[in-house]
């Protein structure tokens, strides 16, 4: 009987010990209510003492959620030095797996080796504020480095969106992102007449308008759009109000009912088709088989996006419009609908998206990251080239009027037409000021919870409840209002 | 009493080397369970969440989690979604299986190849649970090759996952699926385990083969059949892997095929450990609740 006592006493000695051992790792959870991290330390501005770890590091880490980014930097950026090893994290933005993965790594940022902390991570429009208004990323002028020169040439409202509540920008971006509606010029041929862009977007310059077209258009056998989600953003970007108040309530904008109100409508009339944004559906319907009149999209989605979608066959690797114009042109010509798109304002200005670069604290490659910076975002020579390579719409004012007035420079995709031209014209309108830290989860579970309603499935009330429900799931503090 | 002692003390004991094999399992036993396990009913008391990069408490509320999920939500409906979806995954392959297991035991009928068809029918159980959720995803959405056939026959399309009794029923089908191999080969190792003299005895007194199987097959192998349910129905309480994958981790329409353990995983979107730990605990105690009965039920003397 001793020996068991005794191997049943020191088994429990030896969980205990484990127990200890756990419980030293967790925080005293009746000390504070609300903690902050604790990164007085890693702030050289508040702590006037630590520098964070400048120079040069042996492995850069870059994080994102898809390679858009990845692309250009080794396209666009020469200068890694020989013994620095870029290494590119990606993980999908689906079901917030990126922010998930991302907030953990920053999280443990402190007690990461060197070789693994996170040098430069993007972030989207949508929940820049969450970044931006934490300690986990560096003011670019005051601790990465950047000169309010180097910034000058930018569209100020790309700085303003990631300017954090003391005035520091923590954040910068090669792209503007005005938003746009795509059409298919043989479509507006059969339905207006026309494949103008001044005469098209004439003819859809208000809602009123827009719907009387989609009249038409049904008429023909053509849907005005592809699913629920695709006018979400022209509403939802033009709000009056951020989606949460300074008491926490969650507020739906006149202008997301006026979106429910008219996909409702579209859908019970069968002129959009019943699709959601990047499935398989709306792909399919921005392809040669597509019967959709037009989509609503944003600067960024033309080359990254539609052209890939209008294709027949897929355009081989490396061929781009500048790199090598005639093996561009046989790569396209026939190929689907080359040439059938051309883009409008629409009846609403608007933005869409954009990802900004942020330098995330404690990086021990700041020399480095302060190169990208300023040739990716601020070099208007490099943006220039992006956007006569890729025909994004990039950070430079100057350069961007520029294109915008030069006669020569057109998309072959978008039938010849200088696109530059009218986003320089929209983007000087893009305000970003009612963007909250809450919008990407808020904005994903509108669209979600109304999918049933449109779907006929559940009445408003039910899709307004299942909306509320998983607010709620999402971000305990927020409340419904009363 | 001392001379005894002495002579028990003399005897070699290998007792001591039972407890040493026995201590790995303890070990891992309660590092990866127990202390997890104590550690979720802890933190069930606390307000514990992140608020984008912001850990908000923890901070002791008492019961109000519990309140919350018991009170506030919608836990109702979660459970019936599972039950629902479970029962309608569960039956089928009970009676599929029972019959399976029978003819392929069946002295009578003497299959041919039935190793062959032990080996296919468990097959499914092999496909990780995701892979196969992600297939019929691929296979039932609005422009797949499902729909593609309906059209081809002349049917008109139907969206299987923007309804609710289509997403119900593709994840009843897929689990039934998944597990009627398994739940074949235990139930025909029950059935092979019954001693034929009994079987032979039943025919002798003129039992057709409807009431051998009722009243000698079945009570026969009643202890694995309660094997089979309360492990299912455990299985069943934590189905997550099949409907969030096929709905994206919406829960399909409506919130129709959430099942209790993605609205767990809901609250792991915040690190809500004070609110998913309240639910875990809520959940341990209905399976626990849950097992009992059945199986003081299904073993009682009759």
């Amino acid at each position: 009987m001793k020996k068991i006592k005794r191997i049943i006493a020191s088994m429990l000695a030896f969980t205990l010990l484990f127990v200890v051992v756990a419980c030293n790792g967790t925080k005293d959870p009746d000390t504070t209510t609300t903690k902050l991290p604790d990164t007085s330390n890693e702030t050289p501005k508040e702590s006037g003492g630590q520098e964070p770890v400048a120079g040069q590091g042996k492995v850069l880490n870059i994080w994102g959620w898809n390679d858009e980014f990845q692309g250009l930097f080794e396209n666009y950026f020469g200068g890694v030095p020989d013994d620095v090893e870029v290494k590119f994290t990606l993980v999908p933005s689906d079901d917030n797996a990126y922010q998930n993965a991302l907030d953990e790594a920053l999280l443990s940022q402190e007690n990461a080796p060197d070789d693994e902390k996170i040098d430069l991570f993007l972030v989207e429009a949508d929940y820049a504020l969450k970044y931006v208004n934490s300690p986990y990323t560096l003011d670019i002028i005051n601790d990465v480095g950047l000169t309010q020169e180097d910034i000058a040439g930018q569209y100020t409202y790309t700085q303003e969106i990631v300017t954090d509540s003391d005035g520091a920008i923590k954040g910068t971006s090669w792209q503007a992102t005005p938003g746009l509606f795509a059409y298919r010029r043989s479509i507006a041929k059969d339905v207006l007449g026309t494949d103008d862009p001044d005469e098209v977007q004439l003819a859809l310059s208000t809602w009123d308008k827009f719907y009387e077209v989609a009249e038409k258009a049904h008429a023909k056998g053509y849907k005005m759009l592809s699913g629920y989600d695709d006018s979400y953003r022209t509403f939802s970007n033009n709000v009056s109000s951020p989606w949460v108040d300074d008491k926490l309530n969650i507020v739906i904008d006149d202008n997301v009912y006026a979106w429910i109100d008219q996909t409702k409508d579209f859908t019970d009339k069968g002129y959009n088709n019943g699709s959601s944004l990047w499935d398989d559906q709306w792909a399919a319907d921005q392809g040669p088989d597509g019967k959709v009149f037009g989509f609503f999209y944003s600067t960024w989605g033309i080359n990254f996006t539609l052209l890939g979608n209008a294709l027949d066959t897929p355009l081989p690797d490396g061929v781009s419009a500048t790199g090598d114009p005639d093996a561009f042109k046989e790569a396209t010509e026939g190929n689907g609908i080359f040439g059938d798109y051309g883009v409008i304002e629409g009846p609403q200005n608007y933005y869409w998206g954009g990802s900004w670069l942020c330098a995330a604290t404690g990086s021990d490659n700041l020399d480095l990251v302060k190169d990208i910076m300023i040739k990716m975002t601020c070099d208007a020579d490099t943006l220039i080239k992006i956007t006569q390579d890729t025909q994004d719409f990039t950070n430079n004012v100057e350069a961007m009027e520029t294109l915008a007035a030069d006669d020569d420079f057109a998309s072959a995709f978008l039938g010849g037409q200088n696109h530059i031209a009218l986003f320089a014209e929209s983007a000087k309108g893009i305000d970003m000021s009612n963007i909250s830290a809450y919008d990407q989860g808020l904005n994903e579970g509108i669209q979600t919870a109304f999918r049933d309603y449109f779907n006929d499935n559940v009445d408003f009330e039910t899709a307004l409840d299942n909306f509320y429900v998983n607010a709620i799931e999402k971000y305990p503090e927020l409340k419904r209002p009363e | 009493m001392k001379k005894l002692c002495r002579q028990s003390r003399k005897s070699i004991s290998y007792a001591k080397w039972g407890y040493i094999f026995l201590l790995p399992f303890f070990v891992v036993f309660i590092i990866f369970t127990l202390i997890p396990l104590a550690s979720t009913i802890y933190y069930s008391f606390f307000e514990n969440y992140m608020s984008g990069l912001t850990q908000i408490g923890p901070k002791f509320i008492g019961l109000d989690n519990y309140r919350k999920i018991l009170l506030e939500s919608d836990l109702p409906k979660y459970a019936w979604n599972t039950f629902l979806i479970w029962t309608l995954g569960f039956i089928p392959q009970i009676l599929i299986s029972l019959v399976l297991a029978l003819w392929f035991s069946s002295k009578r009928l003497d299959l041919k190849f039935t190793r062959f068809y032990k080996t296919v029918i468990y097959m499914p159980n092999l496909i990780m649970a995701a892979a196969f959720s992600m297939l019929f995803f691929a296979l039932f959405s609005d422009v797949g090759p499902v729909n593609n056939i309906l059209i081809a026959l002349g049917h008109q399309p139907f969206s299987f996952l923007q309804s609710v009794s289509g997403n119900r029923g593709l994840i009843a089908l897929m689990n039934f699926l998944l597990w009627f191999g398994n739940t074949t080969i235990l139930i025909m190792a029950a059935v092979m385990g019954i001693d034929d003299s009994i079987i032979e005895a039943a025919q002798i007194d003129g039992a057709g083969p409807w009431k051998t199987f009722i009243h000698v097959t079945l009570p026969s192998i009643r202890p694995i059949l309660v094997y089979v349910i309360i492990t299912s129905m455990i299985g069943g309480i934590q189905m997550f892997d099949v409907p969030q994958i096929l709905t994206n981790g919406r829960g399909g329409p409506n919130r129709s095929s959430m099942t209790l353990i993605m609205y767990l995983n809901n609250h792991l979107y915040s690190k809500n450990y004070g609110l998913a730990g309240a639910l875990s605990v809520i959940l341990l105690i209905a399976t626990s609740l849950l097992s009992l009965i059945v199986y003081r039920n299904l073993t009682e003397k009759e």
